[in-house]
């Protein structure tokens, strides 16, 4: 082999080395902007991912009867799984009572969960719509919107919850300094 | 072992017979069973040999050994029915060695167990990335693995001993949400790769296709993106679906809400969600009313396992044994008190010592029949020793309730009978 040809092969070699990211797809299959929409259901703080629709607190009343308080008890209080109103100023005390309006930080999240999440029976089976209506209705049950508020993507992400000031991230993995520190 | 046995090294009391010491520790080991059967009394009691059961598709446990999880509702809500379960309870209290039996890993489910049919499972990565990508079980097993023994621990471990101690509790319900199996998977540094991940993105949602659709988001520190898998093998077989069938994620040292399972999205993005399980549920809330937030790895740990509660001791010859661990790193000593943690002696510990896996620990111990307290406290290669309660609950109060490490210590009374007590 000349010295040419040999320089020519390390050439071949250190191509095929450099190439080897476009292996990438024997494994799996791309993703489809399309299919990813069916699956991109999570919420942001800042309200990125929530989707158009809105609801209303009085709407929200009847859905949450219908599908929520045999669980969570009328009013969101009372039923066998967790309290989801009251318990405000409680939360320094031997009996803290941890509820959406006492101890969550972000009404993003709250639609989120329930999107994802509930009724516990039939998860995702609520409209957009009915999920920011019982949202709305969860939030004033909570004095945190009016009885007979409404939310949508633009207003749930500006509701600033009772406790979104209750939390001290592990300085470890605290998100306003973990990367940033080098 | 060595050739100085225990019995060796230290003199049995006269008034104390072999038969007695060694049915207290069965009583441990094996359970009731063992204890319910005549045992033989002399060689010439032992049955005879004889063919046995025949051969069989999968090794079935002895029926002489009982070995069973506990179903929990909340603290003190115990052996409820499983349809009102919210975890089930490794039996650490009859297991040896550093590995837990596949069946008896604990578990914890948020919407129950899902039946997933892996020819139809997926798992999508996306988010800031090149090349977003599906993948089935049958591309993760074809990626280079890694294959790991890690422990995962529900975050509520220890939850009987936040505000008091029952003393009618064992180690199954006082520790019984840890586990430790080997596990086999993909590393994620090897998936990001293939989805050419944007290098802006420093969190990551890792999402489970359980009911609950449980979502965490993960900070892809240097640690968790060169130690995190996705695997798909427990103990050399597919994952069992209580712990993820047919793919979950696995972070070494990491709350076990973490280690999400049924695993079906991996979203890259640049802060954290906020999602339900980093908010409302798995937040430590402090005596001031504030709550720490993304206390993410689990502490150094350790439990006496052997005596522990409810079992009872005699005087003479005891070999204590426990298991330690921690989030950090490895074990790197293990001390064992019986004078209520007035002085210390060092266990020995079981090889291999492995990072962010259980260990189990041992000493010998003359019990000289007096009422005392015994309890352990480990260190990990990090310098972090597990607190004693007192300062554990000075620093976090009584109402955190998840992330617990404080000494569990064992009281032991003039008859030998081994309970549950703060300190």
């Amino acid at each position: 082999m000349s010295s040419h040809d040999k320089l020519l092969l390390a050439g071949i070699l250190t191509a095929g080395l450099l190439a080897a990211p476009a292996l990438a797809f024997d494994f799996g299959r791309p993703a489809t902007p399309q299919e990813i929409k069916l699956w991109d259901i999570d919420v942001g703080p800042d309200g990125k991912g929530l989707p158009d629709g809105s609801g209303t607190a009085v709407q929200g009343k009847q859905i949450f009867a219908d599908n929520c308080a045999a669980c969570h008890g009328d009013n969101g209080q009372g039923g066998i799984k967790d309290r989801l109103a009251g318990g405000q100023g409680t939360l320094a005390s031997n009996m803290p009572v941890k509820t959406v309006g006492s101890f969550w930080p972000y009404a993003t999240t709250l639609f989120d969960y329930i999107h994802r999440a509930m009724p516990y029976p039939t998860p995702g089976s609520l409209s957009t719509d009915e999920t920011y209506a019982v949202t709305a209705y969860i939030l004033s049950l909570n004095g945190i919107v009016p009885a007979d508020g409404k939310v949508d993507k633009e207003s749930l992400p500006k509701i600033k919850m009772p406790n979104r000031d209750g939390f001290i991230p592990e300085p470890e993995f605290d998100p306003a300094r973990l990367f940033r520190k080098k | 072992m060595t050739s100085k046995t225990p019995v060796e090294l230290l003199p049995r009391p006269a008034n104390v017979s072999r038969r007695g010491f060694v049915g207290g520790l069965s009583a441990g080991i094996f359970g009731a069973v063992a204890s319910e059967a005549a045992g033989a009394e002399t060689l010439a009691d032992v049955p005879d040999r004889g063919p046995g059961a025949d051969l069989s598709a999968h090794s079935e446990r002895s029926r002489f050994a009982k070995l069973d999880r506990i179903p929990e509702a909340t603290p003190g809500k115990r052996n409820v029915d499983p349809g009102d379960a919210i975890n089930s309870k490794t039996p650490h209290q009859k297991l040896v060695g550093n590995i837990t039996p596949t069946d008896l890993h604990y578990e914890r489910s948020h919407s129950g167990v899902p039946d997933i049919d892996p020819a139809q499972h997926r798992l999508l990565i996306h988010g800031m990335v090149s090349k977003p990508l599906v993948l089935n079980v049958e591309d993760l097993k074809q990626m280079p693995s890694v294959t790991r023994v890690v422990f995962i621990e529900c975050t509520g471990n220890g939850w009987e001993n936040w505000k008091k101690a029952d003393p009618d509790v064992t180690v199954q319900n006082t520790h019984g949400l840890v586990s430790t199996n080997e596990w086999t998977g993909v590393p994620l540094k090897f998936l990001i790769d293939l989805v050419a991940k944007d290098k802006g993105s420093k969190w990551m949602l890792a999402e489970g296709g359980d009911g609950a659709g449980v979502d965490r988001s993960i900070p892809l520190t240097d640690e968790i993106v060169n130690e995190a898998f996705v695997a798909y093998g427990q103990n050399g077989e597919p994952l069992r679906p209580a712990h993820g069938f047919p793919m979950r994620l696995v972070m070494p040292g990491f709350e076990g809400n973490l280690n999400i399972k049924w695993l079906r999205r991996l979203k890259f993005g640049s802060e954290p969600w906020m999602t339900r399980w980093e908010t409302a549920r798995y937040t430590q809330l402090l005596a001031n009313g504030k709550a720490r937030q993304f206390q993410l790895r689990m502490e150094t740990n350790s439990v006496i396992t052997q005596p522990s509660g409810m079992m009872q001791i005699q005087p003479g010859y005891n070999r204590i044994s426990g298991l330690a661990w921690s989030g950090h790193g490895k074990i790197a000593g293990v001390e064992i008190s019986t004078d209520g943690a007035r002085t210390w002696k060092p266990a020995q510990l079981s090889q291999p010592v492995l990072s962010k896996a259980q260990v189990r620990f041992q000493m010998d111990w003359a019990w000289d029949g007096k009422p005392t307290k015994i309890v352990s406290r480990s260190t990990d290669d990090h310098g972090n020793v597990q607190p004693d309660r007192q300062s554990f609950i000075a620093a976090m109060g009584t109402n955190a309730l998840f992330h617990y490490n404080a000494q569990q210590t064992w009281s032991i009374d003039e008859a030998g009978r081994v309970r549950n007590v703060l300190a």
